[in-house]
């Protein structure tokens, strides 16, 4: 039977994982919501309004899976992790609480106006409610990734106690909270999330073109969506350089992973796509050498810390996975700025939504962002280890004394199960409100039916 | 210990946290009660009518929970991983349940078809009963006390949890949410479904006053703890009997059919014996069956005085925002629920 460890860590591996494909969507479509509604303010036409009513339902089913799985991480840190809650209670839980009081309420308090309140507020408060309900999801990856960053880069606090009896204590607030990496992580996780939902909305777009299917609402919809990805994909670019610039500083270890850099000090190379053979500890593939010192230093001879700096004991075993999951970031990262500026070229040209070829790529497209956001992730997480607290607290450290393997077992197959039945709803309501499509008012049918008579041959 | 308008920061902070715990009890109450009650309507319409008068504001109202958790685990961490370690398998099906709870609110409406609808009412009810029966058998066992060594390690088992004072606890939160529920759904129907919740209402009073009778005989006889503080102040006695008193113009309200007055003894109840329960523990937040001297206490269990100063400010300044945006909410969704083409 695995040890708790190994139990423990799974688990809040797949829950956080499972989570993450949520919230990402909520703060991407908030802000996608946010331009339909205020477009439809402006111009008073029925169609934003409709893609509006329609995106809020698909909102609605996200936002609520998003709550139920992300209740779970907060109680998690206590069930499986006690002596970590203990550790950085001072400081995580001061984070926490934040985006309880500041965030969540926001949200959740706002939402009810949102899905149910059209006909009860005017249109102003109803859009002062869809700002809200996404600047509260947007406050919420705040205090989260605050949290997170500081248990990556640690400051503005000193340590109290020793061995179990030990815990950081916070000495600056502001140090705490603006601590070396949480700007720059925080943006990078907002702009991924952007790109995530974004890509969304342009999927079902695109799937409606596809089918020659709401046309005039489809279209509406990639234009909003892709003005966003646009910008996000382009600014995704300088805060991933900007995190990969902390990392150099404050986790040499974790860069080195990323790279697969292996020598005490030599010139880092930086790799398009490779393997690192962990045993001989050696990188292969396709590389531009110097590449890593010239991105870090702006220099391609600079000397960098290669893993074999940091003691055995001190650094990250899964180079292999951590080199990967990073390269498929980049890789998604990069693919993403193309199809964007592709599209917004075409679009300029007005031959966008003739490209069925395309349409049929941004179908797809949604997987990305997706895929980027998890493995974005997985580097972050599986490169600080074997630190949950960096250079402080050893995830081997942090668990739960009382908790056994047995226990763990049992609420892992718990999550696994339910959580995979969750999914299936998840894709199948999804589904149903994609084929269902917005609500048309009759003047837009008709529209619509005359647009698709007279230039598709009446297939509707 | 720094302090804060002649009481020092860690009692403070246990006042907030049992502000934000009363705050969910009074709120989430109503719609866990609610849920509870659900397969009581027969009707597709008055099930519709029970889901939508909690809709827009179940949410909301569980995350008093979520604050709660989070003021916990900022201002007590050692209470809190002790707490959520200790009853680790109750609260992992707490949490199994609650996302059972969000999924069925959300998805009964999605489809129309009736074996769809009756999966996702059957499993709203169960899971929003045993929300509450956790619920009230975790502070039943906090306020028993449960074995705990020096090292605050629980030495205990599963089968620790289901003594009879907890169970007694569990049941009897149960009978206060579902007539907290049922008098919230009187106020917010008409017609035919109002009709039979006013005879459910009394039912779940009588049940309630049953229960209450029983958990108050109980704690007097087996939980000595509970009642020393009130021995060495004995004008805390007001509040015991402020309890009985508001129980009985409950039922007084109840039989008039003053369901809005009566809602506001039920939530002023719920609080009062919250409060109870906080001042027989105080200063203490994990009791060892043991060894007293294990007891975790909040000096014990308290964050640094930097951090609960710094966290006293966020409560200053996001509980009006909380409260404002609250009773916006409840404003705005106000009167008799109507069914219409956004309703669940």
């Amino acid at each position: 039977m695995p040890s708790v460890e190994i139990l423990a860590r799974v688990q809040f591996a797949f829950t956080i994982a499972f989570h993450y494909i949520y919230p990402p969507l909520s703060i991407g479509l908030g802000l996608c919501l946010i331009i339909m509604e205020g477009l439809y303010l402006k111009t008073g036409l029925a169609i934003y309004q409709e893609i509006t009513r329609f995106w809020i339902k698909i909102f609605a089913l996200i936002f609520g899976i998003g709550v139920a799985t992300g209740i779970v991480m907060e109680f998690e840190f206590g069930t499986n992790w006690a002596t970590y809650s203990h550790y950085v209670g001072d400081i995580f839980g001061s984070a926490l609480a934040a985006e309880g009081i500041f965030a969540f309420a926001l949200e959740s308090g706002f939402l009810g106006v949102l899905l149910f309140g059209w006909n009860r507020v005017s249109k102003g408060v109803h859009f002062f409610s869809t700002i809200m309900v996404a600047l509260g999801s947007i406050f919420s990856a705040l205090w989260i990734v605050i949290a997170n960053s500081w248990q990556q880069t640690p400051t503005g606090f000193r340590i109290e106690g020793t061995g179990m009896e030990a815990r950081a204590v916070v000495t600056d607030f502001w140090e705490m909270v603006l601590n070396p990496s949480s700007v720059d992580r925080f943006s990078h996780v907002i702009i991924g999330s952007f790109l995530a939902g974004s890509f969304l909305v342009m999927s079902v777009a695109a799937w409606y073109i596809l089918r020659r299917q709401f046309t005039r609402h489809a279209q509406a919809m990639f234009k909003v969506g892709l003005r966003v990805a646009v910008v996000a994909a382009l600014l995704q670019l300088f805060t991933g350089h900007r995190s990969a610039h902390y990392v150099s500083k404050y986790q040499p270890a974790k860069l080195a992973a990323m790279e697969g850099h292996f020598d005490s000090l030599a010139v880092a190379d930086a790799y398009l796509l490779g393997w690192v053979n962990q045993k001989e500890q050696k990188t292969s593939g396709l590389k531009i050498p110097g590449g890593l010192s010239f991105l870090t230093h702006g220099d391609f001879t600079t000397p960098m810390q290669g893993l074999r700096a940091t003691p055995p004991t001190e650094r990250p075993t899964a180079v292999n996975f951590v080199f990967q999951t990073y390269h498929l970031m980049v890789i998604i990262g990069m693919t993403l700025i193309g199809l964007t500026l592709l599209a917004v070229f075409l679009l300029w040209k007005k031959k966008l939504f003739d490209q069925r070829w395309l349409m049929m790529i941004f179908v797809g497209a949604v997987l990305l962002p997706q895929i980027a956001n998890q493995v974005g992730w997985y580097t972050a997480e599986v490169g600080r280890q074997p630190w949950v607290v960096y250079g402080l607290l050893r995830t081997s450290d942090a668990l739960s004394k009382t908790v056994s393997a047995n226990q763990v077992l049992f609420s892992l197959i718990l999550f696994t199960l339910v959580y995979l039945l969750l999914f299936l709803l998840f894709l199948f309501l999804l589904h149903r409100k994609i084929q269902h499509g917005p609500d048309v008012t009759q003047n837009e049918e008709e529209v619509s039916d005359l647009y698709s008579k007279r230039n598709i041959g009446g297939v509707h | 210990m720094e302090t804060f308008l002649g009481l020092d920061l860690a009692t403070w902070w246990f006042l907030v946290i049992g502000g934000l715990i009363t705050g969910y009890g009074v709120l989430d109450g109503f719609d866990l009660g609610a849920g509870a009650l659900h397969l009581f309507f027969n009707k597709e319409e008055s099930r519709r009518t029970a889901l939508n008068a909690i809709g827009p504001v179940w949410d909301g109202n569980e995350v008093w929970l979520v604050i709660a958790g989070g003021a916990l685990f900022a201002g007590f961490p050692l209470v809190y991983g002790v707490m959520l370690s200790t009853f680790y398998i109750p609260f992992m099906l707490f949490l199994v349940a609650l996302i059972f709870r969000a999924i069925s609110i959300e998805f009964r409406s999605k489809e129309p078809w009736r074996w769809w609808r009756k999966m996702w009412d059957i499993s709203y009810m169960a899971s929003s009963t045993f929300i509450t029966l956790l619920l009230g058998l975790i502070l039943g066992n906090l306020i028993h006390g449960l074995p705990f060594n020096e090292q605050h390690e629980f030495t205990g088992d599963l089968l620790t949890f289901f003594n009879p004072y907890a169970i007694l606890i569990a049941i009897t939160t149960l009978s206060l949410f579902m007539m907290h529920g049922a008098i919230y759904l009187t106020m917010k129907t008409e017609n035919r479904l109002y009709a039979k919740l006013t005879v459910l209402v009394n039912n779940c009073c009588k049940f309630f006053i049953l229960c209450f009778i029983l958990t108050s005989m109980a704690t007097l006889i087996y939980i000595p703890h509970m009642t020393q503080e009130f021995k060495h102040n004995p004008w805390l006695f007001a509040l015991p009997l402020a309890a009985v008193l508001t129980v009985l113009n409950l039922k007084r309200n109840i039989d008039s059919r003053k369901y809005f007055t009566a809602f506001v003894f039920s939530s002023i109840t719920t609080s009062i014996l919250l409060i109870l329960f906080a001042i027989g523990l105080f200063p203490n937040i994990i009791i060892s069956s043991t060894n007293p001297a294990y007891n975790i206490s909040i000096y014990k269990a308290a964050s640094s005085a930097t951090s609960l100063r710094i966290m006293l400010i966020m409560a200053a300044i996001g509980t009006p925002l909380v409260l404002s945006y609250t009773i916006f909410v409840f404003w705005t969704f106000r009167g008799k629920v109507k069914l219409n083409e956004m309703s669940y």
